[in-house]
């Protein structure tokens, strides 16, 4: 399993095994595939955006003060994650639980939102299928949340595993990587919300 | 050992997060006041509106993910650079082609 005789104490849990530096060095790889993926979806969304034969514009549907309460939910959960990775290199693993769990917290709170926001958005009569704008507008920001909602659990399920093993450079290794992709989430966000939320507000 | 942990010393206040939030906080509003607040043009915001969002994608890359760390942190901050040069070519060279090359 791991190559434990090769330990070097004198950097984090989470690098001190070969195993672990390349899962860390893969999970950027990963991430930059994930860039791509986004992009697409990104660039269709800009591509079709003024696809509107029929139905609502965002200007008249978005409620901006909303939005921003999204972004800073999201963005405070991207900060209490990082926090969490803090605790963990001073090994105090029940503080990184409560900022793992303060995390997620967060996370389900700008998922609640977005559905709630999606609801609202059928309404008003803007569904997957109204046109181009809107069929592109949900893929992008959809293709997010069920990224939003895949973290929730994952991340739930390797809190479980670091209680019950505690702290090793496998589970740290863990704790780690799914850190780095909850933090992307945001990252994916800023753009999201710059280019579809307030880039469709400004006439 | 050269692994530039620089922000690995454990038992120290957690300053790049925190000055990484308050920056992000900031320019999400700097943002916000350039697309609602100010009279530009549409593609004057625009530009500004995605350069400040390059930065906050950059505070999240340096200050929370510290994506510089570890022995193969230049690996990592160039597979970002790559990724970063794939998103623009995807999301500007679709719009052109959609947009005037028909």
């Amino acid at each position: 399993m791991e190559n434990t005789n090769k330990l070097n104490t004198n950097v984090p849990l989470e690098y001190q095994t070969e195993t672990g530096k390349l899962n860390i060095l893969g999970f950027w790889i990963f991430l930059g595939a994930e860039v791509a993926l986004f992009s697409t979806l990104y660039a269709a969304y800009f591509a079709l955006k003024d696809g509107v034969m029929e139905g609502p514009l965002p200007i008249d549907v978005f409620d901006f003060n909303y939005t921003i309460i999204m972004t800073i939910v999201l963005l405070t959960s991207s900060f209490t994650s990082g926090l969490a990775i803090h605790e963990m290199r001073r090994n105090n693993i029940k503080a990184m639980v409560v900022w793992l769990v303060i995390t997620l917290l967060f996370g389900a709170g700008f998922l609640y939102m977005e559905i709630a926001e999606f609801i609202h958005l059928v309404h008003s009569g803007a569904t997957l299928g109204t046109n181009a704008l809107w069929s592109s507008f949900y893929l992008l920001t959809g293709t997010h949340g069920v990224h939003v909602a895949i973290g929730i659990v994952w991340i739930t399920l390797i809190i479980f595993q670091a209680l019950k093993r505690g702290l090793t450079p496998d589970t740290a290794k863990k704790v780690f990587v799914s850190s780095l992709y909850w933090h992307f989430l945001d990252f994916v966000w800023i753009f999201v919300f710059t280019g579809v939320y307030l880039l469709g507000m400004v006439k | 050992m050269e692994t530039e942990n620089k922000n690995v010393q454990a038992n120290r206040f957690p300053w790049s997060q925190v000055i990484g939030f308050l920056l992000s906080i900031l320019l999400t509003f700097a943002a916000v006041w350039v697309g609602k607040i100010t009279d530009l043009s549409y593609s004057q915001i625009a530009i500004i509106v995605f350069a400040i969002a390059f930065i906050q994608a950059a505070v999240q890359l340096f200050m929370f993910m510290h994506v510089t760390e570890g022995e193969q942190g230049k690996w990592q901050l160039g597979k970002m650079f790559s990724a970063a040069f794939f998103a623009i070519v995807i999301v500007a060279g679709s719009v052109w082609v959609m947009n005037s090359m028909h």
